[in-house]
């Protein structure tokens, strides 16, 4: 089947196998099962191999799509997954967590009349495929550079960075504050949606490059900046801490037993294993009536985990705006609802009501939509006299995250902006105003995605490896 | 992997470990604490750092064998080892000159006042150490206070060392006999800690509480920690774990600290087959800063 070119709409959009909403919804087993070599080939052919791909300009690193995905309509699986790796170090895990309806696929030419080319499930189908087929990546490395960089954190940012710069033939040495590398793909994305062999894969083959991990190493606190660059001899260093100080609503009665962050709850489930004890030490509550407030990814992490608990009978999410206003990834809500996750929409917590230290119910208040605000969504406005009591025993609040203060605290020539993001000199390489040192992903943007904070690790690799050769 | 070099029982089920951590042992300073996980399936607990010795690379750490985590650590002997040691974590004491200080430490609290005093006296504090326990043989550490402190103060519920009842007491007769405290710092049970507040906010004495709520990850991700100081919310492990005590919500926090007692007796009973005592339910067990 090589490259049909006018085929494109006849061919319905192939949809992925998943287990089924029963089989799943008291399981951590990955939901989407990912194509077969015969379908991907088949949605491969819907492609209509456009000269001007606008696919690629909606992708934030600008993945050679229409070339990978001819490269699968032929069955040349590995060479598509090359094509893939030139600019995105981690398919695997984007196919599976970009947003891809807000981006490549949001630009794709056949969504215009039918349904846009599922470029993600293809993107995730050639590096499984690359994986499962054992090929070892043929590494050619550089020749030592005798640079040596640090990276501090090891979530996306971090490992792509990490990944361009051992390849630049540097030494590179990841500093994580936690006993797990990963960042937010292992304490924050569930397993059901990211196997943790996956993540563990791309670390191995960082290792297999020559990258050190040392876990357990706080920098602010073990270290400071200057410390690594000075007595260490880092010829120079990326931030890529993330975003990793969870928000609350600032509403009465969130310190009673049973609220947590989504971080906090997520963290325990996916990092610590709470779902497993006794068999894991970190307890979590047999809670039965979770209400998750929120409507991002996030939110929905947190509410399918809630469901996953044996002891969860009933799991809501509670967001102020409508379904059209949520930022969670489209599959991630239809996912959430065909597993039973009741919705509950324009409607905000004003309270949250206990009874002898525990949550009890979150008193509620009904919104509705006025004018556009600057994001372009509807301003959720609240309704006077609308106050309810919604029964709940559980209350995990999802509202993002603020920028985590040790780095800044620790490194006081650093320009923070006011919300604590660092601020970058130039943003081209990803370089602050500290010379040496660069920073990307979160801990710059804010709260983003995935690809974004991939994107800024191997804009910030070129720009450490430009400085730290120009300074040789 | 964290290797054990010494091991020894202070007290009934009261142990002092010596862990090799060189890279934390470096920048260590009283106040701070480390995150720790025993193994694979081991949870996360704060522990305070009790001393570090740079030259040997070493921490000690307290321990008192309640939890499920702290009588799995307390059964390690010397040369095993402890898979995750993260920290220094926490603001460090602030130490200057304040002139006389009542360091005033409860149980398990006097471990984390070690340190404080030894820094406090060394620039020219006159450090006065109140010490209390249920009895005297849970009285830590009383020949080392003696070296950190210029002097040193004991209260025992059952009399059976110093004066028999609460270090608040002991407090009490020092703000009032003794001429001018210009800060208080008061480590041990929430109970204490709050008695504590209560009797410096009628005299006006700056105070200083370390709080040891729950933590996970002790790096600010999780909130876990959260207590409300003046009204705000402040994540114990990156903005305490020392804070102005007479704005502490002492409620929220003992309220907090009783949030997993039902887990922690289902883990303990499983690990001890049942044969357990009670719970200390004030906080003042839990083995954390
Ligand atoms: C629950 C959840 C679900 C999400 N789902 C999606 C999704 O489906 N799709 C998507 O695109 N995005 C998603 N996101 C957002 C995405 O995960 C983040 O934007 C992305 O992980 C940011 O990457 P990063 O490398 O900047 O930071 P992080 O992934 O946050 O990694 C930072 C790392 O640095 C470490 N660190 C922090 N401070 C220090 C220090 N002082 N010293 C050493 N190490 C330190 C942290 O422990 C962490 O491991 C989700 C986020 C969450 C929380
Ligand atoms: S322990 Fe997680 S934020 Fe403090």
């Amino acid at each position: 089947m090589t490259n049909p070119p006018k085929k494109g709409n006849r061919i319905p959009r192939q949809s992925a196998p998943e287990l089924s909403p029963e089989a799943r919804k008291k399981t951590f087993s990955e939901v989407s099962l990912g194509y077969t070599p015969a379908m991907a080939m088949l949605e491969a052919s819907r492609c209509l191999q456009c000269k001007k791909p606008k696919c690629v300009l909606g992708c934030p690193v600008h993945v050679r799509i229409p070339e990978f995905i001819r490269q699968v309509a032929e069955g040349k699986f590995l060479e598509a997954a090359r094509t893939i790796r030139e600019t995105n170090a981690l398919p695997a895990i984007t196919g599976r967590v970009c947003p891809q309806e807000d981006q490549c696929e949001k630009h794709c030419v056949i969504g215009l009349k039918g349904e846009p080319l599922a470029i993600g499930k293809l993107e995730r189908f050639v590096a499984d495929y690359e994986r499962e087929s054992g090929a070892e990546e043929d590494i050619q490395p550089a020749p030592p550079t005798d640079k040596k960089i640090a990276i501090i954190g090891a979530g996306p940012a971090g490992l792509t960075a990490a990944g361009d710069l051992a390849a630049l033939g540097h030494e590179v040495v990841i500093f994580e504050a936690l006993h797990q590398a990963g960042g937010v793909l292992f304490y924050g994305i569930p397993e059901f949606r990211l196997p943790r062999n996956i993540i563990e894969m791309e670390i191995d083959r960082l290792k297999k490059r020559g990258v050190t991990i040392k876990l357990d190493y706080v920098i602010g606190k073990i270290k400071s900046l200057d410390e690594l660059m000075i007595d260490d001899g880092f010829d120079a260093v990326f931030i890529a801490t993330g975003a990793g100080l969870p928000y609350f609503l600032g509403i009465p009665g969130e310190n009673l037993n049973g609220v947590y962050s989504a971080n906090e709850f997520l963290t325990r489930v996916n990092l610590m294993h709470a779902w497993e004890f006794p068999e894991f030490d970190t307890p979590l509550h047999a809670h039965q009536a979770i209400a998750v407030i929120g409507g991002g990814n996030t939110a929905l992490d947190a509410a399918r985990t809630a469901l996953r608990l044996p002891s969860a009978r009933r799991v809501s999410i509670i967001y102020r705006r409508s379904s059209e206003e949520m930022p969670a990834r489209h599959e991630e809500i239809r996912h959430a609802r065909e597993e039973g996750v009741a919705f509950r929409f324009l409607e905000r917590p004003v309270a949250i009501m206990g009874e002898n230290g525990w949550v009890k119910a979150v008193r509620c208040q009904k919104m509705q939509l006025g004018e556009p605000d600057a994001s372009g969504r509807r301003r959720p406005l609240p309704i006077a006299g609308s106050e309810f009591d919604f029964p709940a025993d559980a209350v995990v609040i999802a509202l993002g995250s603020g920028t985590n203060p040790l780095i800044a605290q620790d490194a006081k020539d650093l320009v923070i902006d006011p919300e604590g993001h660092i601020e970058l000199s130039d943003a081209d390489i990803q370089m602050t105003s500290k010379p040496g040192v660069f920073a990307g992903g979160d801990i710059v943007t804010g709260a983003a995605t995935v690809i974004s904070a991939m994107g800024a690790g191997k804009k910030a690799a070129r720009g450490i490896h430009d400085y730290v050769m120009r300074s040789a | 992997m964290f290797n054990v070099i010494a091991k020894d029982e202070l007290a009934p089920g009261v142990f002092r470990f010596v862990v090799e951590a060189p890279q934390i042992a470096r920048k260590a300073r009283p106040g701070q604490f480390v995150i720790l996980r025993l193994n694979e399936h081991g949870e996360r607990i704060p522990l305070t750092i009790a001393n570090h010795d740079e030259e040997r690379g070493t921490l000690t750490l307290f321990v008192q064998a309640v939890g499920k985590t702290s009588l799995d650590l307390s059964r390690l002997e010397k040369d095993q080892g402890i898979l995750d040691i993260a920290g220094p974590l926490g603001l460090p004491t602030e130490i200057e000159r304040f002139g006389t200080v009542a360091l005033v430490g409860g149980g398990f609290g006097i471990a984390a006042l070690w340190p404080i005093a030894r820094a406090l006296t060394a620039i020219g504090n006159k450090t006065i150490a109140l010490m209390g326990a249920r009895s005297k043989n849970l009285l830590l550490l009383q020949e080392e206070m003696h070296a950190a402190a210029s002097e040193v103060r004991v209260a025992t519920n059952d009399g059976s060392a110093g004066m028999r009842g609460l270090v608040t007491d002991l407090l009490d007769r020092v703000i009032r006999d003794e001429g001018p405290v210009h800060r208080v710092i008061a480590i041990g049970p929430v109970v204490m800690m709050k008695a504590v507040c209560a009797l410096t906010r009628a005299h006006n004495i700056p105070t200083r509480v370390s709080l040891n709520p729950i933590m996970i990850d002790g790096t600010g991700m999780c909130g876990a920690c959260r207590v409300m100081v003046d009204g705000k919310m402040r994540f114990t492990c990156v903005d305490g774990p020392e804070f102005d005590g007479h704005l502490v919500d002492f409620e929220g926090l003992e309220n907090r600290l009783r949030g997993y007692l039902p887990e922690e007796q289902q883990a303990r009973e499983r690990l001890t087959g049942g044969q357990e005592c009670r719970l200390d339910t004030t906080g003042a067990a839990r083995s954390q800063p």
